[in-house]
């Protein structure tokens, strides 16, 4: 039996700002993770990778993150994804601090 | 301290001239981001977690007035307002956009700074004591020596491309404040007969294997430097591990081929190259020492200074603390703590830096030093001015007096920031600082150094902290690894582990059960936390870490 796929999360830094983004069912960037397009299947996976990764002028590093599905959006598995959506814990900078 | 020659501010320029182009062909797609990487980091620029992160040189940690209220102008231009000073005595921008830095190193340039060599498998910015030409225990300056390398290994050709990232640190005092046994090579500079020259000591370092450096020639001539330096890093060049990243500095070099055969090898190639020297290096020498010459110390009462200490509490708490003796007996060393007991270390607000550069023009001859324990340093005092210094210092939240305590802790940006790190360093010591704050122990506790590191890389030399702490993922959750007994000067020493890790909620409290244990079994006040252990070891403290183990233990 293959393991059971785990919901993924295509992600990377933007090229100018360097900050994290995720990609969206319509092919753009999102800087929020609720908005990102959620894969359910590995070959789907693949080749939104592939997609993301030939985008060279948008994006540095993509690659697949774990997430939770859940009705609110995507949550993210790991701590070091939960970091990378909200920003540093000593300062109030970053993702947190968008729109103050 | 060292000016630009001509040539360096037209090598520094065309080189930022050079990246303005390369950056602009990345954004218009003309560059991949593999054709790209090696560019960016050989000019300092990384992409990290949240943003690029600019790492700037700060050569062998000396800066001016000057150019430490650049930092801060760039701060507040282009970043968010601080900056963070690092073990490697650098500062780092953690918030630049692609499009800024070529601006950013035309700031720097302005200031004789760059980025140049802070990445990269090159030879990195030469690190040097802090307390370089002004420490009572100094045989001489090693600054002089600290520019003559690096100019010579600034864009060496043969060292561009090595097979991993290779730093020199330099000490000019027996007592070694800059690490020297944990670096690629160390420098020590010692005399014999009345001649002056270095001990060298070979493949120390830290991260995934740390190895303490290995003596390959106790007495060097000064003459001899630059070829016996050349010859070591050509050595390493060609037989160093390129097939596998984890092998490949110096370090496993020597512990794979054994020092004996290194030393063969070295002094094999020495005698190739040194007839190459043919003395320029040494009149450059001369050149740069006549550029540290000593500032001309003022001659004036200390009266002020015996004042607020006899009246002053919290004067002479900090003036016990942050102050260390300078070779003229009316002068002092002052450090300045970048570890307010709950913020980041090393972190300076651009105010701040305004602050410290105003400081060192008006009263420390214009010269500030960033220490490898992340603080910064005015290296020439006069006493009468210790206590107007200190008001000043409180006013912008820089007069804490923990230098050498528990709160004076190094810690790498970890996972807040750095795209390698496995776990956050930053917040465990935060609370560290703020739990011995309140309870109000750490100067009962006296000296003892807290390092921690995010990953093992080892950026906060915890393996030499005398309390070393490494943040690991463990099965997706931050797990903190203690180490006792590191030490990171002269006799220096690597810590050994405790036993198995901490989650992040219990990690200060183990902290602080090895500090009660060592206050309740120190044999005086007198009996710091490392000679405690070094005469103890590991036995009450892991008794004390994990008594139900130690309960099974007496069981059985």
């Amino acid at each position: 039996m293959p393991r059971d796929f785990k919901p993924k999360v295509v992600t990377a830094n933007a090229l100018l700002e360097g900050d994290v983004i995720y990609l969206t069912e319509d092919d753009s960037w999102t800087r929020e993770l609720k908005q990102a397009e959620v894969i359910t299947d590995e070959a789907v996976a693949q080749i939104r990778l592939l997609d993301a990764s030939s985008r060279v002028a948008e994006a540095v590093g993509a690659y697949l993150a774990d997430v939770i599905d859940t009705p609110d959006g995507p949550e993210p598995v790991h701590f070091r994804e939960d970091f990378r959506r909200k920003g540093p814990s000593n300062h109030f900078h970053g993702k947190q601090a968008a729109g103050q | 301290m060292y000016r630009y020659s001509d040539f360096d501010a037209a090598f520094v320029a065309t080189r930022n001239r050079q990246f303005r182009a390369q950056v602009e062909r990345r954004i218009d797609g003309s560059l991949t981001e593999d054709e790209f990487k090696p560019l960016r980091l050989m000019n300092g620029l990384y992409l990290q977690l949240h943003a690029y992160m600019l790492r700037v040189a700060v050569p062998y940690g000396t800066l001016s007035s000057a150019q430490m209220r650049q930092l801060a102008y760039i701060a507040e231009r282009w970043d968010k307002g601080y900056g963070h000073f690092t073990t490697r005595q650098n500062i780092q921008y953690n918030w630049p956009t692609l499009g800024d830095v070529p601006d950013m190193l035309d700031a720097l340039a302005e200031v004789q700074m760059h980025a140049i060599q802070t990445s990269g498998n090159t030879i990195r910015n030469v690190t040097a004591d802090h307390f370089a030409g002004a420490a009572a225990d100094e045989i001489a300056d090693p600054r002089p020596v600290a520019e003559l390398i690096r100019q010579w290994s600034t864009d060496h050709p043969e060292f561009q491309f090595m097979p991993r990232k290779f730093k020199i640190a330099i000490t000019g005092s027996p007592n070694d404040r800059a690490v020297t046994r944990a670096h690629d090579i160390g420098l020590r500079m010692v005399e014999q007969d009345g001649a002056r020259g270095f001990e060298v000591l070979v493949g120390g370092g830290l991260g995934r294997t740390p190895m303490i450096g290995k003596v390959i020639t106790e007495f060097l001539p000064e003459a001899d430097l630059l070829p016996y330096l050349e010859a070591i890093v050509s050595v390493w060049n060609l037989i160093g591990r390129r097939d596998n990243k984890y092998k490949a500095r110096i370090k496993i070099t020597v512990h794979e081929h054994g020092i004996d055969e290194i030393r063969r090898l070295v002094d094999a190639r020495f005698a190739e190259l040194r007839p190459a020297f043919g003395g320029v290096d040494q009149q450059m020498l001369a050149e740069f020492r006549a550029q540290f010459a000593s500032p001309v110390l003022k001659s004036a009462p200390t009266d002020a200074y015996d004042t607020a200490y006899a009246k002053d509490p919290v004067f002479r708490s900090w003036a016990d603390t942050n102050l260390t003796a300078h070779r003229d007996p009316d002068h002092a060393i002052v450090q300045i703590s970048l570890k307010a007991h709950g913020a980041t270390p090393g972190d300076a607000s651009a105010d701040q830096m305004r602050a410290m550069a105003d400081l060192a023009e008006h009263y420390g001859h214009g010269e500030l030093r960033v220490s490898h324990e992340q603080n910064i340093v005015l290296p020439h005092v006069h006493k009468s001015d210790l206590p107007q210094i200190h008001a000043i210092l409180q006013q912008h939240t820089l007069a804490t007096a923990n230098i050498g305590l528990i709160s004076d802790i190094i810690a790498c940006p970890g996972m807040d920031y750095c795209a390698l790190a496995t776990a956050r360093s930053i917040p465990i010591a935060q609370e560290i600082a703020t739990r011995f704050d309140d309870l109000k122990l750490e100067h009962e506790i006296g000296d003892l150094k807290i390092k921690i590191s995010g990953c093992i890389n080892a950026c906060g030399h915890h393996h030499v902290g005398h309390i070393g702490i490494l943040g690991l993922d463990r099965a997706g959750v931050e797990n903190y690894q203690i180490t006792l007994g590191g030490d990171h000067t002269e006799t220096a020493a690597l810590g050994a582990r405790t036993g198995p890790g901490f989650p992040a909620e219990e990690i200060v409290g183990a902290v602080e059960t090895i500090v009660h244990t060592y206050l309740d079994i120190r044999e005086s006040r007198e009996e710091t936390f490392i000679d405690t252990f070094r005469r103890t070891g590991m036995a009450p403290f892991k008794a004390a870490l994990y008594p139900e183990k130690e309960a099974a233990r007496n069981a059985a």
